[in-house]
C-alpha cells in the first residue's frame, strides 16, 4: 500500500514526551503491541535497549571494514605502482617492490580510509546535515537534548491512523503530546 | 569496571559527585559556554598567551625573511630544537587519544569527564607540532612535493624513508583526531543549540550540530562509528610515535639505532601526554568548578598512569645505558659516557631528576591526593620529557664518528622564541576552546548518571581533598 506524497500541513505524527527511558520503553512495547512499526525515538543519550526495542540494525561496521581494505589496497598500489612501474630506480640491485618499507604508509592508509567512511558513513546513512525536522516545530522538543525522552508514530507507518495513535498515547500519560506537521 | 561502578570503595573518590541528574548535568556543562560573562581571569590567560603567540608570528617572519640559519643549526647538529619541539608535542598530544580511545575500549568509565578537552590538547597539540618540521623544510611553500601527486616533475617522494612515513603518519593521525573530536562535538552542539539563548550563537551551533536531534536509529549508527573510530584510533597512535621513533632508529647514529627506540618512545609520549592533561585540568577545575565532574579519582588514576608510563621510560633510559656497555661498541659506550660526563651532562642529569627520581612521588598516596604537589610534578614531568628529545638528539649528533668535526650547539634566540610562541599558540587555542565549547562531553556525562546516583547511596563517601 502506498501512501500519497504529503502535503505541507499534513500531518507528520503524533509526538510524546516521557520523564525517563523505562517510560519510553514501555510506550515502544504498547505501540509495538498495537502494531505500529516505523516508530522513532529521540534520546538525550544512547540507550542500547531503545534501538533494540525498535529493532534497527545498520551496516556501518561493514561499510567501514569496506573502507579500510579498500585504504589498504589504494596506499601498498600507489607505492608499488611509483616504486616499481612508473619510476623504477636500480640501486645497487635492491628490489624495486621493497614491500616492507611499504608497510607503514599502507598501514596509516588503511587507517585513514576506515575512519573517513566510518564518519561519513555514519553521517550519511543518519541523514544528516539535515538542518530542518518537523519535530523541531514541537517546543517541548528543546529538551529532548537534555534530560526528556521523546516517542514518534509518523506518517509513513503502515497502518498510521491520527485517531488511533492519540488515543494510544493518551492513555500513558505522557508529560506532553503533540502532533507534529509537515512543513 | 561495572564493579567498579557498583563498589566505589574499593577505588577511592568516585568519578561524578553526587545529587546529580540529566539536567543538573547538562545544564552544568553549558552554562559555562553559555553564560554572558566571561570570567576576568579568561581575559588575562587568553591575553598572556596571544601575546606569546604574537611572539611566534615574529619568529616565523624572521626566519622566512632570513633562512633557516637563524637558528643554531650547523655540522654536525643539523637536528635541533624543530625535531626537539616537534617530538615534545607530538607525544603530548598522545594522551588525547588515549584518553578517549583505548580507555574507551577498556570501559575505563572514569575517562568521560577529560575525554574532551584532552582530545582537544591532542588536536592543539598536533597543530604546534606540526609548525616545525614545516618551517625546518626551508621553503614551508614547496611542503606539498612530501604528499605523492601526479607532477611535471614526474617525481615520487621517497616511500622508503622514515621522514616520508611521518608524514603520512601524522596528517593521518590530525585528520582521525579531528573527526573523532568533531563526532563526539555534535550531540552537545545540538544540546547547545537548543539551550542558546542570542541568535547567532543559536545559528552557530546549530550548524555544527547538522541538525542532530538524537534520533534512536542516528545514536545506534553514531555509536558504531565512535567505537570504529576508536579501534582504529588505538592502533594509530602506538604507529604515530613508532613511526617518530623510526626517525631516530632507521638511522645508523649512536644512540640513535636501537630497538628499544618505538615502545620507548610511546611510553614517554603518554606519560608526557597525561602530564599536560593534568597541568591543564587542574587549574581548569578550580576555575570552572567542575570538582564535580573532575574528581580525585581522575587525578589519581592519572597520576597512577603517569606513574606506569614513567617505570617504562625509567626502564628505556637503563637499557639504553646498559647496551652501551654490553655491546662492546666504542661508538655506543663513547656516547653514553659523553652523555654522563661529557659537555651535556647537566641536560643528562636533569632529565633523570626529573624523569626518573621524581615521579618516584607518585608511589605515596598522599602525594597523589595533594593537587598542587600533583600539579609541580606534572610541569617537572613536561620539562623531562623536553630534555629527554634534548638529549637524544643533541649529545648523539654532537659527537659523530670523527672527533675532528665535534661542535657544540644551542639554539638561538630566534629557536627559544619559536619554541616559547607555540606554547602561546597552544594556550590561545585552549582558551578559546574553553569558552566557546563544551570542555566536557554532556552526552556522555549523562550515561554516567544512574550510576553514580546507586554509588553514591550505597558508600556516601564524600570527595577527599
Amino acid at each position: 500500500m502506498k501512501k500519497p506524497k504529503p502535503q505541507s500541513g499534513d500531518s507528520f505524527g503524533y509526538l510524546a514526551e516521557f520523564p525517563d527511558q523505562h517510560k519510553l520503553l514501555d510506550a515502544i512495547h504498547t505501540c509495538r503491541d498495537a502494531g505500529y512499526r516505523k516508530m522513532e525515538a529521540y534520546t538525550p543519550l544512547p540507550v542500547h535497549e531503545v534501538w533494540e526495542a525498535l529493532g534497527h540494525t545498520s551496516p556501518l561496521a561493514k561499510l567501514v571494514l569496506g573502507g579500510g581494505i579498500t585504504g589498504a589496497l589504494v596506499g601498498f598500489g600507489m607505492q608499488y605502482y611509483a616504486s616499481a612501474v612508473h619510476y623504477p630506480i636500480n640501486i645497487g640491485g635492491r628490489p624495486f617492490n621493497s614491500w616492507p618499507s611499504f608497510i607503514v604508509i599502507t598501514f596509516e592508509m588503511t587507517i585513514l580510509f576506515a575512519a573517513l567512511t566510518a564518519v561519513f558513513g555514519m553521517l550519511a546513512l543518519n541523514g544528516l546535515p539535515r538542518p530542518h525536522h518537523p519535530v523541531f516545530d514541537v517546543p517541548e522538543f528543546d529538551n529532548a537534548s537534555r534530560d526528556r525522552f521523546f516517542l514518534l508514530v509518523p506518517w509513513y507507518d503502515p497502518i498510521y491512523d491520527r485517531g488511533h495513535v492519540e488515543q494510544l498515547f493518551d492513555a500513558m500519560h505522557p508529560l506532553s503530546l503533540n502532533e507534529v506537521f509537515h512543513p | 569496571m561495572q564493579q567498579a561502578a557498583g563498589n566505589p570503595r574499593d577505588l577511592g573518590p568516585s568519578v561524578i559527585g553526587p545529587g546529580h541528574d540529566l539536567g543538573s548535568v547538562t545544564d552544568k556543562i553549558t552554562s559555562i559556554v553559555l553564560k554572558r560573562e566571561t570570567p576576568r581571569g579568561w581575559w588575562i590567560g587568553l591575553g598572556v598567551c596571544l601575546s606569546l603567540a604574537g611572539v611566534l608570528l615574529i619568529a616565523i617572519v624572521k626566519l622566512l625573511a632570513d633562512g633557516v640559519g637563524v637558528w643554531g643549526l650547523n655540522v654536525p647538529v643539523g637536528w635541533g630544537f624543530a625535531i626537539i619541539n616537534f617530538v615534545w608535542w607530538i607525544g603530548i598530544g598522545h594522551a588525547g587519544t588515549l584518553i578517549s580511545a583505548i580507555l574507551l575500549l577498556f570501559r575505563q568509565e572514569w575517562r568521560t569527564s577529560i575525554n574532551r578537552f584532552a582530545e582537544a590538547m591532542t588536536i592543539f597539540a598536533v597543530m604546534c607540532a606540526g609548525i616545525f618540521p614545516l618551517l625546518h623544510v626551508g621553503r614551508p611553500w614547496l611542503a606539498y612535493w612530501l604528499l605523492p601527486y601526479p607532477n611535471t616533475m614526474a617525481l615520487w617522494p621517497q616511500f622508503r624513508s622514515p621522514l616520508l612515513w611521518d608524514v603520512f603518519a601524522v596528517s593521518t593521525y590530525a585528520t582521525v583526531s579531528l573527526l573523532f573530536w568533531y563526532i563526539g562535538l555534535i550531540p552537545d552542539f545540538a544540546t547547545l543549540r537548543d539551550r542558546a539563548k542570542s541568535k547567532p550563537f543559536k545559528v552557530a551551533y546549530g550548524m555544527l550540530a547538522l541538525g542532530w536531534r538524537g534520533a534512536a536509529r542516528h545514536w545506534e549508527r553514531y555509536e558504531t562509528a565512535y567505537l570504529l573510530l576508536a579501534g582504529l584510533a588505538t592502533p594509530l597512535v602506538v604507529s604515530v610515535h613508532t613511526v617518530v621513533s623510526f626517525d631516530f632508529a632507521v638511522g645508523i647514529i649512536p644512540g640513535w639505532h636501537a630497538t628499544i627506540m618505538p615502545p620507548y618512545f610511546v611510553a614517554g609520549a603518554i606519560y608526557s601526554g597525561f602530564a599536560m592533561v593534568m597541568t591543564l585540568a587542574i587549574p581548569l577545575r578550580a576555575v570552572f568548578g567542575l570538582k564535580d565532574f573532575i574528581t580525585m579519582r581522575h587525578l589519581q588514576n592519572m597520576a597512577k598512569i603517569i606513574l606506569a608510563t614513567d617505570l617504562i621510560v625509567a626502564y628505556g633510559y637503563a637499557m639504553e645505558a646498559f647496551f652501551a656497555w654490553y655491546s662492546g661498541n666504542k661508538y655506543e659506550s663513547g656516547m653514553m659516557w659523553g652523555r654522563m660526563v661529557g659537555p651535556y651532562w647537566w641536560a643528562y642529569w636533569s632529565l633523570m631528576l626529573c624523569n626518573v627520581a621524581i615521579p618516584q612521588l607518585l608511589w605515596f598516596k598522599r602525594v597523589r591526593s595533594n593537587v598542587l604537589v600533583l600539579f609541580i610534578i606534572c610541569l617537572i614531568v613536561n620539562v623531562g620529557m623536553w630534555l629527554e628529545r634534548f638529549v637524544i638528539v643533541v649529545t648523539s649528533l654532537s659527537r659523530d664518528f670523527l672527533p675532528s668535526s665535534w661542535d657544540m650547539y644551542a639554539g638561538t634566540k630566534w629557536d627559544w622564541m619559536l619554541y616559547i610562541g607555540t606554547i602561546g599558540l597552544f594556550g590561545t587555542l585552549v582558551f578559546l576552546f574553553i569558552r566557546f565549547l563544551p570542555m566536557i562531553s554532556i552526552f556522555e556525562m549523562r550515561t554516567l548518571v544512574p550510576k553514580s546516583e546507586a554509588g553514591t547511596e550505597a558508600s556516601g563517601f564524600e570527595e577527599v581533598e
